[in-house]
């Protein structure tokens, strides 16, 4: 009866040290000379920023690396302005911000996709924006079977959705879609269980996924090849660098920090986010 | 009488780790509430009514479609699990050998067992495109009903069954004694007697049907819009939360705990109606 008694208190005190836990590690006072270093912008960048911040945080005890989100421009602006140390951009750098230096981590690209047996090889642009909002309907409209297409759309707030519609020049209320999915591994497998499907993914995962024997087919973009090596050269058209941005040229630990984000150590951080990496 | 030194202590534990308990259902219920108040704020609650469509980035909140895409999904499933439950529930108590019977009831608690998500892989992968076949797209209502029906069909025979354990084996006797048939007995006796136990199974069926997320997800297609058919693609309040969650921020990200509020309250209304109902039957016993 004692042992349960005892048993008891000891999870009562678990679960109140749960409680408490998060708010005292927000809280923990700084030990030492612990430095902070500050990055906000663009939420595409932003959880790729977080999970190298946490490796670099790992490698140097004394660092710690806050992540913020609110969007390319504000990183940017928060870099101009100091409020951080590094910004976070998920565009080339604008001519009028040329003042500013720019250090590509990563490339974002995105690929068109249709199920395997689907007979239409390659849509333009007008079609392809007539196919998402919903002015063709059928595949044998663009030359293919006499079937519905189905057009499979990325939930909001999804950094592909925003590259997507960006590039075709769409707003997401424009869209007519059948489905919605969230992550690339849906969109994939919604396509192959579809022969009359078209969806988009990042390009990675997309590659990924038809050289392992499932029943997707990459559609090529304005004649070039959706591939993660056409990304690289930046010759595919639907792709995007993933900046940091500092004011000046980087020293300390931001200089380490970039060098870091820059390496081949992170390489698996970045394709575990099907984005590309740079570095080899 | 008074309780020994022991026994004192272990009330005491007792009732802190209720107090635990019951505080964590509040505490969640504050949470939602201060995070969802942002929004509510400047956003009227009627609007998340009234508004033209669910574009949280167009300033646009109405989350009606989901609502009766949940609803209509957990009505599905409930219409097609609750026969075969309580079905399979009378087969394994009254009229499986007993061999057999524990073979089949260790077979049913496998299948809740099963994690959700593999339930949506497998509706994804196999149950969509043969409901593609009868009508494009393949990911919709009537997919999300049918797994959702497969999901809660074990949750319902197993607690149905628990329920039919408890009646009295005397009423049984006593029917049987009479010289009732098995059906007779079952229907006039045994079924009218665990008859509150029945309704709180389906209710807790219906609640892990509501919460449903990751395979509905994954079947349901997700596209907001109030279903027009059987085959349309819909989206749930939880799939809703996890689709768009891991990306929102401001006035989307509070817009969402709304959501989960309005899910809250749901389940709520559901567990109370279910007291209720079972307090009413009680009470008809008694009388």
């Amino acid at each position: 009866m004692k042992k349960l008694g005892i048993i008891t208190a000891l999870l009562i005190i678990i679960v109140f040290a749960w409680f408490f836990l998060p708010m005292s590690a927000n809280n923990a006072s700084p030990k030492g000379s612990l430095e902070k270093l500050v990055l906000t912008g663009s939420s595409t960048v932003a959880p790729l920023a977080s999970e190298i911040g946490k490796r670099f945080e790992a490698l140097h005890p004394n660092v710690r690396v806050d992540v913020q989100t609110g969007g390319s421009s504000r990183g940017v602006n928060d870099a101009r302005t100091g409020l951080a140390n590094i910004g976070m951009a998920s565009r080339a750098l604008k001519v009028k911000e040329s003042d500013l230096l720019s250090f590509t981590i990563a490339l974002d690209g995105i690929s068109i996709i249709t199920h395997q047996a689907n007979p239409v090889t390659a849509l333009d642009r007008q079609q392809i924006i007539a196919i998402y909002t919903g002015k063709i309907l059928n595949w044998k409209d663009v030359g293919g079977n006499d079937a519905p297409i189905t057009v499979v759309n990325k939930s909001e707030g999804h950094s592909t959705l925003e590259l997507f519609l960006h590039h075709f020049g769409l707003k997401n209320t424009d869209v007519k879609a059948h489905v919605v999915i969230g992550d690339n591994q849906q969109g994939i497998k919604t396509v192959a269980g579809n022969p009359n499907a078209i969806g988009y993914v990042s390009i990675g995962a997309a590659e990924y996924a038809a050289s392992h024997d499932i029943a997707i087919k990459l559609l090529p973009l304005g004649g070039i090849t959706a591939s993660v090596a056409n990304v690289l050269n930046h010759s595919f058209p639907l792709s995007r660098p993933l900046n940091l941005v500092t004011r000046e040229a980087p020293t300390g630990t931001a200089k380490a920090f970039i060098d870091f984000a820059r390496s081949v150590q992170v390489n698996d951080l970045i394709e575990a986010q099907y984005f590309v990496p740079v570095a080899h | 009488m008074s309780l020994s030194h022991t026994d004192q202590n272990l009330s005491l534990i007792l009732q802190l780790c209720a107090l635990i308990a019951a505080a964590v259902v509040l505490l969640i219920l504050v949470f939602l509430l201060s995070e969802s108040w942002p929004v509510l704020q400047h956003v009227s609650v009627w609007r998340f009514f009234s508004d033209d469509a669910w574009h949280p980035a167009q300033d646009l909140y109405n989350i009606t479609p989901m609502l009766s895409a949940t609803l209509l999904s957990t009505l599905g499933a409930l219409l097609l699990s609750t026969p075969l439950g309580i079905a399979s529930a009378l087969f394994t108590r009254y009229y499986a050998p007993p061999a057999l019977a524990a073979w089949y009831r260790r077979l049913i608690e496998l299948l809740a067992g099963i994690p959700s998500v593999v339930y949506g892989l497998w509706g994804l992968t196999t149950l969509a495109p043969l409901v593609g076949q009868l009508h494009p797209p393949g990911v919709s209502l009537l997919t999300a009903i049918l797994v959702l029906a497969l999901m809660i069909l074990p949750t319902i025979a197993l607690t149905v069954d628990s329920a039919l354990r408890a009646v009295p084996v005397a009423y049984h006797h006593s029917a049987a004694a009479l010289g009732l048939s098995r059906w007779a007995i079952i229907k006039n006796i045994i079924l009218p007697a665990a008859h509150s136990g029945i309704t709180s199974s389906v209710m807790l069926a219906a609640g892990r049907a509501i919460g449903e997320t990751m395979a509905v997800l994954m079947v349901a297609g997700n596209v907001v819009q109030h279903p027009h058919s059987l085959f349309a693609s819909v989206r749930t309040l939880t799939a809703n939360i996890a689709l768009e969650m891991s990306y929102a921020m401001g006035d989307h990200r509070a817009a969402l705990f709304v959501a989960g509020l309005a899910l809250m309250l749901m389940v709520l209304l559901l567990v109370s109606s279910a007291e209720l109902f079972k307090r009413r039957s009680l009470c008809l016993q008694i009388h």
